[in-house]
């Protein structure tokens, strides 16, 4: 079907190059229009799971069975319901993870990009492709060894042990250099050099170039590292679930997965409630950042 | 901004020092120039030297209490870690030569120790049977098989007891029947010492606080868990009791002779002697419960490749994991690349409400998604079969092949606007003179597409179609949060099932949910199959994409 449309298109276009306006419906229809019928299709379809958990968040039975009539009831029953339940320490948990990762993961990572960006030392091309060569391995492919390594870390300092948030904080910056110093390391490589030799003639030494002219310069990277860091940790499942024990200490993805596989019926309509409160935060930071994660995603692959 | 137009900021001299400055470091050869600090903060002590100092005293401080505790926890792989990360630590920040790890240091030392160290931990785990059963060491075996099996000694004398706090754990305070008194916790031993006997029984001692009957009542259990040892000889047995009041003397059945290394049980006389496998083995071959970490080669991996339980499931699931991985890239790319060109004419109107739109699934958090079409496709309630099917009960989650199918189906939706985005990338910085000379040659539009685009469209986005097969191929949320690995496997003595890949393989034999038993060893195993795997792709990557070359 697509083929056909093409080559009419094509068709089209050779014979009659003359303004849109005044064509007829037929050949709008086959140069443009069928665009727009793919178009709403596909939106349906991408944007109907997510009309459909806005309803059931807002629908008032809160049973998985009650959300199927989109939009039947409107009531605010389970937002308000969420109080009564861990919800909101999991959030609080789930933010101050990740701003506190992201942060960290900013700081390091600058750092270590400015230090392979700008100096010429032993064992450079070593770090970079150390790097490059980490990056390929998730961390979580070793949950099982962080685990153990946390279970004997705790039996020294409780605070880096299992269960503990400022421990999970430690093993997310662990995978902080890997991943984002290439991002930064290539920007910070378009900062011409010349800004820095001059703050040094001017008798600046490393540490002033680099808090007071060169962060600043970098600052937009700054900013997509942070927040790319932020929906990262936000999301991650895998090693939270593994090391937070308690429910208290939960972030929300395994708060809401905890909903989700126990009770599935009955929690349906909190669950959708939360789901919608923790989407929000994430798909603001999304929109905001759209234009760079595109420039992001593709800088590094387009160069063919 | 003036500043910056320094004559000398263009010129070719600029890596020559200020020679006011620079008069504390010596010389070096050229190549170094760029490494020496022209000045550094260490040598004038201005604010960021003391904000420095700041720095290093805290983190100085925190090494200092991470070795003190280690010390007393006697954990001295941790102890040598600290020492050793301090050592560098404060070698890198109060020396000159070594501007550049200044800066690197922080993020090196995270990664070292949750990442580097914990790949080669995976490894070696994977070479033990470290495990439900062989937790730890083989001292702490002897002394927990010598604990778990007491029985009271018959005809001993009862020991008039106290129950009594430090403050936070507990001990006892007993009177022996020779009229002396001791004192001791689950950790130390009964000591002697000086205290108040009233009515025959302990009622104050030095340093310890004497519990009333209502905090006894608060801490029961505590209190009948709580075994203090009669010596430091665990041979020698313990103190016990059921009433807070009395205590009985307890010895273990299983004696431990350390000159023969035997394990004798005093009731039947059978002598148990430790095997390879970290048990200790009775003559006809039953083991006692708790055994130790050993090393156990490759036994680990021939489990998994050829052990009958577990050889059938692991080749279904490595199979699964690949036609999984592979079917997830190849349709959210297809299904990418076809909007991207659908939407790619220039003179299309709200062509960026159709893309805001479009990427909204790929701006939903990671684990809301799977959650959210679990409950969709759920059988008996969900609206797929409820309203879309019109009340069928379709078995999307819990059939193995439907599930399959299911899983494709979701990371489909989950996945295609990440390939929509980069597709669109790619078709818009596309060279328009190949486009325009393509034109002139007289070739139409399928042709040019077919010929021109596709072919600079797959140059420019395989690396990243590559990355995410091996996103893909780890994507243990999606799995676990959807069907939990489920179906199961007819056998069920494996806890696996028919769309686990082999991340949740992983995750299920370790056993951390509880469901199966703690396979430590086995679990780190399959993990060295995936990063062997893992490894293969990524030097696929490199070689295609020579990405090392961009390091210059």
């Amino acid at each position: 079907m697509t083929a056909t449309t093409l080559s009419e298109g094509r068709a089209a276009d050779r014979r009659a190059p003359a303004p849109a306006r005044r064509r007829s419906a037929g050949r709008w229809f086959a140069d443009t229009g069928w665009r727009h019928v793919v178009g709403v299709v596909f939106i349906v379809y991408a944007v109907f799971p997510i009309v459909y958990v806005l309803s059931a968040s807002l629908s008032a039975g809160g049973t998985l069975t009650g959300s199927n009539q989109l939009f039947d009831t409107i009531s605010g029953t389970n937002y308000a319901a969420l109080a009564d339940t861990a919800f909101w320490s999991w959030f609080a948990n789930s933010v101050q993870v990740a701003v506190v990762t992201a942060i960290g993961t900013v700081l390091m990572g600058a750092a270590a990009a400015y230090a392979f960006s700008r100096f010429r030392f032993q064992g450079r091309r070593a770090g970079l492709t150390t790097l490059l060569i980490v990056q390929m391995f998730p961390q979580m492919l070793a949950f099982v060894a962080i685990f153990l390594l946390l279970i004997s870390l705790g039996e020294v300092v409780p605070a880096l042990g299992l269960n503990s948030k400022v421990a999970l904080v430690c093993v997310y910056l662990g995978g902080a250099l890997g991943v984002n110093t290439f991002l930064m390391y290539g920007f910070f490589n378009t900062i011409p050099r010349e800004l820095d030799e001059a703050a040094k003639i001017d008798g600046a030494t490393h540490a002033q170039t680099y808090w007071t002219i060169i962060l600043r310069l970098v600052t937009p990277i700054l900013a997509v590292v942070a927040l790319l860091s932020i929906i990262a940790t936000f999301g991650e499942f895998v090693i939270a679930r593994v090391l937070l024990q308690s429910e208290s200490n939960w972030t929300l993805a395994v708060g809401l997965y905890s909903w989700v596989s126990s009770l599935l019926e009955a929690n349906w309509g909190l669950f959708a409630a939360g789901a919608v409160i923790s989407t929000i935060p994430i798909l603001a930071l999304f929109m905001f950042l759209q234009k760079y994660i595109v420039g992001g995603l593709t800088a590094g692959s387009v160069k063919g | 901004m003036t500043d910056l137009q320094h004559p000398g900021a263009t010129s070719a001299t600029v890596d020559r020092p200020d020679p006011g400055a620079d008069a504390a470091t010596p010389p070096k050869a050229p190549r170094e120039r760029r490494v020496r600090p022209d000045e550094s903060p260490a040598g004038r002590y201005g604010p960021g030297f003391l904000v420095k100092l700041a720095l290093m005293a805290v983190v100085d401080a925190f090494g200092a209490y991470v070795v003190w505790s280690a010390w007393v926890a006697e954990s001295w792989v941790v102890l040598g870690a600290m020492v050793a990360m301090l050592a560098v630590a404060n070698w890198v920040y109060f020396s000159r030569r070594t501007v550049p790890l200044k800066y690197v240091l922080p993020g090196l030392i995270f990664l070292f120790t949750f990442q580097i160290f914990t790949i080669a931990y995976t490894g070696w785990v994977a070479f033990t049977n470290y495990g439900d059963g062989h937790n730890s060491t083989k001292d702490d075996a002897i002394s927990a098989l010598l604990t778990q099996n007491e029985r009271r000694v018959e005809g001993s004398p009862s020991l008039p007891l106290t129950v009594v706090t430090d403050g936070d754990a507990l001990g006892f305070a007993v009177v022996r029947p020779d009229g002396t008194t001791a004192v001791g916790d689950a950790d130390d031993a009964l000591a002697p010492v000086e205290a108040t006997v009233t009515e025959g029984r302990i009622a104050a001692v030095d340093g310890w606080e004497v519990l009333d009957r209502q905090e006894i009542l608060e801490r029961q259990g505590e209190v009948t868990n709580l075994r203090v040892p009669l010596s430091d000889d665990p041979n020698d047995g313990s103190v016990r009791t059921q009433d807070a009041r009395t205590g009985y003397v307890f010895t273990p059945t299983l004696v431990y002779d350390e000159a023969a290394d035997t394990m004798t049980d005093t009731t039947t006389g059978t002598v148990y002697t430790p095997n390879d496998e970290g048990q200790f083995e009775a003559a006809d071959g039953s083991t006692l419960q708790v055994g130790w970490r050993v090393f156990v080669g490759f036994d680990n991996f021939t489990t998994a490749f050829s052990d009958s339980r577990y050889a059938g499931p692991f080749f279904q699931v490595v199979v699964w994991t690949f036609v999984f991985a592979f079917l997830s890239v190849a349709t959210t790319f297809l299904l990418g690349m076809f909007l991207a060109t659908v939407f790619n004419a220039p003179h299309l109107r709200g062509r960026k409400i159709y893309r805001t739109l479009l990427i909204l699934p790929y701006a939903i958090p990671g684990f809301v998604a799977p959650l959210l079409w679990s409950g969709l496709l759920n059988r008996s309630f969900g609206f797929v079969n409820q309203v879309l099917l019109g009340g069928a009960a379709v078995p999307w989650l819990t059939d193995p092949w439907l599930a399959k199918f299911s899983i494709i189906a979701v990371n489909l939706w989950l996945g295609f606007p990440y390939m929509f985005l980069i597709c669109t990338g790619a078709l818009q910085s596309l060279p328009t003179d190949v486009l325009e000379a393509a034109k002139i040659d007289g070739a139409g539009r399928l042709r040019t597409w077919r010929s021109v685009t596709m072919p600079l469209l797959l140059v420019s986005t395989t690396p990243l179609l590559i990355s995410s097969f091996a996103f893909n191929f780890n994507n243990f949320a999606l799995i676990y949060m959807l069907t939990g690995g489920g179906p199961r496997f007819a056998d069920a003595s494996v806890p696996l099932g028919h769309t686990d890949i082999l991340i949740t393989m992983v995750y299920s034999v370790a056993g951390l949910d509880g469901s199966a038993p703690k396979n430590f060893g086995l679990a780190s195993a399959l993990s060295i199959v995936i990063f062997v795997i893992i490894a293969t792709i990524s030097a696929i990557a490199f070689k295609r994409t020579r990405s090392l070359e961009e390091i210059n």
